[in-house]
C-alpha cells in the first residue's frame, strides 16, 4: 500500500518535470519559460522526494532528502530571480 | 533475462546521453554554450559513477569536475575573452591530429576495458585492500588506499596542486572582482556559506569510514569562497600576505613532515604506526583540505593577489624586465 503510494508520487513528480521541460522548450519568452521550469521542477522534486522517502521508510533518510529539497528550492528560486533580473536589466538598456 | 534487460534500459539511456552530451559540448561553436554543456556533462558523469557504485568518485566529479571546473571555465570565459568569442579556428592538419589522437586513445581504452572484463581473471587488489582494512586506521577502503596503502599518490597529488598554484601566480595579477551583489544573492550567500563550511567539515570527518575525503571537502570549501567572490567580496574569504602562503603549503608541508617522521622511525616509506594511523590520516587530510580549498579559490581569483610581491621581489622583477 505504501509502495503503491510512493510509486504514484514518484511518477507524479516525473510528470511535473516532464511538463516543466515542455514549457522550457515551447513557451515564447524567457520569463514565462523560467516560470514554467522553476515551478514545475520544485513541485516535481518535492513529490519525487516524498515518494523516495516513503520507499525508504527511514526518518534520517527522509530528513536528508528534505534538506536536499529545501536547498534545491533555495537555489532554484534565487537563480531564477537572478536570471530574470539580468534579462530585465539588459532589455532596458 | 527479460527482467535484467528491462532494468538496463535507464543505464543504457544514461550512457547514450553521456556520449551525446560530450559530443555536444565539444562540437559547440559558441564557447559559453560549450562550457554549460560541459557542466551538464560533469553532472551526468557523477550520476554514472553513482550507478557504478563508486560514490567517492561521484562526489569528486560533481564537486570538482562539474562544479569547480565549470566555475573556472566560466570565469576564464569572462576574464580572458571579454565575453564575446566564437570557438577558435583550428587548422585542418591540427584538427586531423586531434582526431587521430582521440581515435588512438579510444581504441587503447577500449582494448584495456576488453582485457579487464573478458580475459582470464587476474589477481585483483580489492580483496587485498579489504583484508588489510583493519590495520589502516580507517574503515573506508577508498581513503585507506589514498592515504595509507598508496599515500605517495596523494602526496604527489598535493605537489600537483601546489605546482598549479605556482602556475596561477606566474600568470599575472588577479582579475577584477565583482560589484556588490543585490539582496537576493547576498541572502543566498548568507545561507549557503555556513552550510558549505559545515558540509566540508562533515565530508572530511566522514571520509574515514564512508565516501568523502580531503578533495571533496576542499572543493566544497572552495565553493564557499567562490560564492563570496561572486557576491562582491574580492578576497573570496582568503587571508592575505604570509598567512595565505602558510595556508597554501600547510597540506603538503604537514604531509611531508609526518611522512618523513614515520619513515625515519619505522624504516619503511610512509608506513604509519598502526595505533596512530587513524589520527595521522585525519591530521593530514585536514591540512590538505585547507590547502586544496585555498589553491582552488586562488585559481578562481585568476592570479597573484594584491600585495603578494614584497618590495624586494618587485625590485628583482624590475631588474629582470629591464
Amino acid at each position: 500500500m505504501v509502495d503503491l503510494l510512493a510509486t504514484i508520487l514518484v511518477f507524479l513528480g516525473i510528470a511535473f518535470f516532464f511538463f516543466g521541460a515542455i514549457g522550457l522548450l515551447r513557451l515564447p519568452d524567457l520569463h514565462s519559460r523560467l516560470h514554467a521550469l522553476t515551478k514545475a521542477d520544485n513541485l516535481g522534486l518535492g513529490l519525487v522526494i516524498v515518494g523516495v522517502a516513503l520507499f525508504h521508510g527511514s526518518l534520517l533518510v527522509a530528513l536528508k532528502l528534505l534538506l536536499i529539497w529545501l536547498l534545491a528550492l533555495l537555489g532554484g528560486a534565487a537563480s531564477a530571480h537572478l536570471i530574470s533580473q539580468y534579462a530585465l536589466r539588459r532589455n532596458h538598456q | 533475462m527479460m527482467n535484467m534487460s528491462l532494468t538496463m534500459i535507464p543505464d543504457l539511456m544514461l550512457a547514450v546521453l553521456l556520449i551525446g552530451m560530450a559530443w555536444a559540448a565539444l562540437s559547440s561553436d559558441d564557447l559559453k554554450r560549450g562550457v554549460i554543456l560541459f557542466i551538464a556533462f560533469g553532472l551526468l558523469l557523477a550520476i554514472v559513477w553513482a550507478r557504478l557504485q563508486a560514490p567517492d568518485l561521484a562526489l569528486a566529479e560533481a564537486a570538482i569536475g562539474a562544479g569547480l571546473a565549470g566555475a573556472l571555465l566560466l570565469v576564464a570565459l569572462r576574464d580572458e575573452t571579454g565575453g564575446k568569442v566564437a570557438a577558435g579556428e583550428v587548422s585542418r592538419s591540427g584538427r586531423w591530429l586531434v582526431d587521430l589522437f582521440a581515435l588512438t586513445m579510444t581504441c587503447l581504452i577500449g582494448w584495456v576495458l576488453w582485457l579487464t572484463i573478458y580475459t582470464e581473471p587476474v589477481e585483483r587488489l580489492a580483496p587485498l585492500a579489504h583484508a588489510m582494512l583493519a590495520q589502516s586506521g580507517v574503515s573506508n577502503p577508498v581513503t585507506a588506499v589514498l592515504l595509507n596503502y598508496r599515500a605517495y599518490d596523494t602526496l604527489l597529488e598535493l605537489v600537483v596542486v601546489l605546482t598549479a598554484v605556482l602556475g596561477v601566480m606566474v600568470v599575472g595579477r588577479e582579475r577584477r572582482g565583482y560589484r556588490q551583489a543585490g539582496p537576493v544573492f547576498c541572502g543566498l550567500v548568507h545561507w549557503l556559506v555556513p552550510l558549505l563550511i559545515v558540509t566540508a567539515g562533515y565530508l572530511l570527518w566522514v571520509g574515514a569510514h564512508a565516501p568523502g575525503g580531503a578533495f571533496q571537502a576542499g572543493a566544497t570549501l572552495a565553493a564557499a569562497g567562490i560564492l563570496l567572490r561572486l557576491a562582491g567580496e574580492d578576497a573570496a574569504g582568503l587571508p592575505g600576505g604570509i598567512r595565505l602562503r602558510w595556508l597554501l603549503v600547510v597540506g603538503i608541508g604537514l604531509f611531508l613532515i609526518i611522512g618523513l617522521g614515520v619513515t625515519l622511525s619505522s624504516g619503511q616509506v610512509l608506513q604509519y604506526p598502526k595505533a596512530w594511523s587513524g589520527a595521522l590520516i585525519l591530521v593530514i587530510e585536514s591540512a590538505a583540505t585547507a590547502s586544496i580549498a585555498a589553491a582552488l579559490v586562488l585559481a578562481y581569483r585568476g592570479g597573484r593577489p594584491q600585495g603578494w610581491l614584497t618590495a624586494v621581489d618587485k625590485e628583482n622583477n624590475r631588474e629582470v624586465s629591464a
